[in-house]
């Protein structure tokens, strides 16, 4: 609020109105709003967003200085675009030129990017995907509901709860420090092994129960960070008015934790997205990645792993840039005024 | 999921509770500090405090940084354990590990230097979050508190704003509405104006001398001199951890007996907050 008066202070009060006559050919209130709607979509720095509205509100129309500037601006960044532009192609051809001239190139063109081959394998790549896709779900659910309660039972105090603290913490070290590959052939090869009749042999089951409790081993610990990065008078101030340990950390603690992880939370959803790929070592996983070798057996050929990352690629790509307008519009759980 | 001592005593014998309420003589204050005794490692904070707060007083508790105000506060609202000493609150020890310290805190109110207001809550939430979630308060009742309280602090109609959109003294309105909503019998105030800026101090103390007039029971720890002087019924003069000299403001702020309440006075004097 503070803020905002001081803005409209800056505001000042409207210019005289024969401040236009000065440089009346330059002036087109029009065309100023044109090209600071233009350049806030663009280049955020380059136009003060408070100028279209204060044009608005107050008659305000911009000095020959600021003008000026804006021009300088507009022209900044056109210029840098193309210098982009340029070092972008360039530095594609380069590549691409350098990749072509290998002797070995036209071989590895047949066995990896067989256009035809691709296309042909692409529908029972694409298939298995949607299994991962599947998977992915499934798991991610488990993992944040089992990450949470593990990251919570960290925070719990007093000696009653220590062989639960004891708990979570021998079972993040285990878990964050075992190769995940390894805990999918424990337990993917390992429990059926048992021929215990109440467990479930399916290897797709083992895979899952590996990948949940890896993951959650990594999650629970963002889970953590962002819980202790809460500022302890916010614990305070809840408990101050009368809230338990329990209220305080479901009502307070945890919705600022959890806004706060946000980032680093969708990063490891990418990441076990394509950890889902992993379980097909299992075998009879019919998922993009067991596909595409099943692809591959036939023909000897390369390509349909080549699809199946790329269909990976095209999966977590969305997925990464909604991570970073999480982040954006985060902004505000950094900075916490006086907290 | 509570403290442990709560907890435990809850689970082992859940009447022995109401056995350590020890009733007073009539006319005890609401609350009675005895030699209180808090340390932290090697400094001790607190040292045989003791102190009276009748019914409807307001006390000001003022001394330089690190004399131990926010301390004191702290272990009134059990946010701290006290080393030694107890704390009776009208009449019944609420340092006793048995007492359940989320009860007692219901009771007490404290509003912080730092406002500490939930970011992530509308001004409306933060105020309603006690009401319905520890004292069972509709979601509509709570509301409807609430808005009565901001309208008491002059804030009704930022209701639906978020904390950050509003100044520091409206920040501290709402959290002193928040503190306020469930009705504690005695109110803490922990140098509510000191993340100010100087404009702003007005309002928030103001605010504080209406509550003084409607009879709330306060403590309060300040550095404003002016407010000690024309609200509080008797100032404490704090230093390392010890009370030094404490009466009527007249008494300590322009007669002070003891050096280093002189001393102090005359480098807040000089200081220019007099």
């Amino acid at each position: 609020m503070a803020d905002r008066t001081s803005r409209g202070h800056a505001a000042g009060p409207p210019l005289p109105d024969d401040r236009n006559a000065v440089d009346g050919s330059a002036v087109d209130p029009g065309a100023v709003d044109r090209s600071a709607v233009d350049g806030s979509a663009v280049d955020r720095s380059a136009v003060d967003p408070g100028a279209v509205v204060r044009s608005a509100v107050d008659n305000w129309v911009p000095s020959p200085v600021q003008l000026e500037r804006l021009a300088y601006r507009r022209a900044r960044t056109r210029k840098s675009r193309l210098a982009a532009a340029a070092s972008t192609v360039a530095l594609v051809v380069i590549g691409a030129l350098v990749v072509v001239n290998t002797p070995g190139w036209p071989q590895f063109r047949d066995s990896f990017f067989d256009l035809s081959y691709g296309w042909q394998v692409l529908p029972q790549i694409a298939e298995g995907l949607w299994l991962n896709v599947r998977l992915m779900v499934v798991c991610e659910a488990v993992i944040l509901v089992v990450a949470l309660g593990i990251a919570l039972s960290r925070t719990l105090r007093g000696p009653v709860f220590f062989p639960v603290r004891a708990a979570a913490i021998a079972y993040t070290d285990l878990f964050r420090g075992l190769p995940l590959i390894l805990v999918l052939y424990l337990l993917g090869f390992g429990m059926p092994s048992l021929r215990v009749a109440w467990l479930p042999s399916s290897a797709l089951f083992w895979g899952c129960v590996a990948l949940i409790l890896t993951y959650s081993a990594y999650v629970a610990e963002v889970f953590r960070a962002g819980i202790e990065s809460v500022h302890p008078s916010q614990r305070a101030a809840a408990r101050s008015l009368g809230l338990t340990h329990g209220q305080t950390m479901r009502h307070v603690v945890v919705p600022q934790a959890v806004r706060r992880v946000m980032p680093p939370l969708l990063n490891d959803l990418v990441s076990l997205q394509k950890d889902t790929g992993l379980i097909s070592i299992l075998g009879v996983i019919y998922d993009a990645v067991l596909n595409a070798r099943i692809a591959q057996a036939e023909t000897f050929n390369y390509t349909p792993y080549v699809v199946a990352g790329l269909l990976f690629v095209a999966l977590t790509i969305p997925m990464t840039r909604f991570t970073d307008w999480v982040a954006r519009r985060q902004g505000w759980a950094g900075s916490g005024g006086a907290l | 999921m509570r403290r442990d001592e709560g907890a435990a005593a809850r689970g082992a014998t859940p009447e022995r509770t109401n056995e350590t309420v020890t009733f007073p003589d009539t006319g005890e204050p609401l609350l009675r500090i005895t030699h209180l005794r808090k340390a932290y490692g090697s400094s001790v904070v607190l040292n045989d405090l003791t102190l009276d707060v009748p019914a409807h007083e307001c006390v000001a508790l003022i001394g330089a940084s690190g004399s131990g105000k926010s301390t004191l506060l702290r272990c009134i609202n059990l946010l701290e354990t006290v080393d030694d000493g107890q704390v009776f609150l009208e009449g019944r020890d609420i340092t006793d590990p048995r007492v359940d310290g989320d009860a007692v805190r219901t009771r007490v109110g404290i509003v912080f230097q730092s406002f500490n207001l939930f970011p992530h809550m509308s001004v409306l939430s933060n105020i309603t979050l006690a009401p319905r979630r520890v004292h069972d308060v509709s979601r509509a009742d709570a509301e409807e508190q609430a808005m009565a309280m901001l309208e008491r602090v002059g804030l009704a109609n930022k209701a639906k704003a978020r904390p950050d959109e509003l100044s520091g003294g409206q920040q501290q309105r709402v959290a002193i509405a928040r503190a306020l909503v469930t009705k504690p019998v005695l109110m803490l105030f922990d140098e509510v104006t000191s993340a100010l800026d100087p404009e702003l101090v007005g309002e928030v103390l103001e605010l504080l001398a209406e509550l003084r007039d409607d009879g709330m029971t306060m403590l309060v720890a300040t550095h404003e001199m002016g407010f000690a002087r024309q609200v509080a019924d008797t100032v404490v003069f704090l230093d390392g951890g010890e009370i030094v000299e404490s009466g009527s403001p007249n008494q300590v702020l322009e007669h002070p007996t003891d050096e280093r309440t002189q001393r102090f006075l005359r480098r807040i004097l000089d200081a220019g907050r007099m």
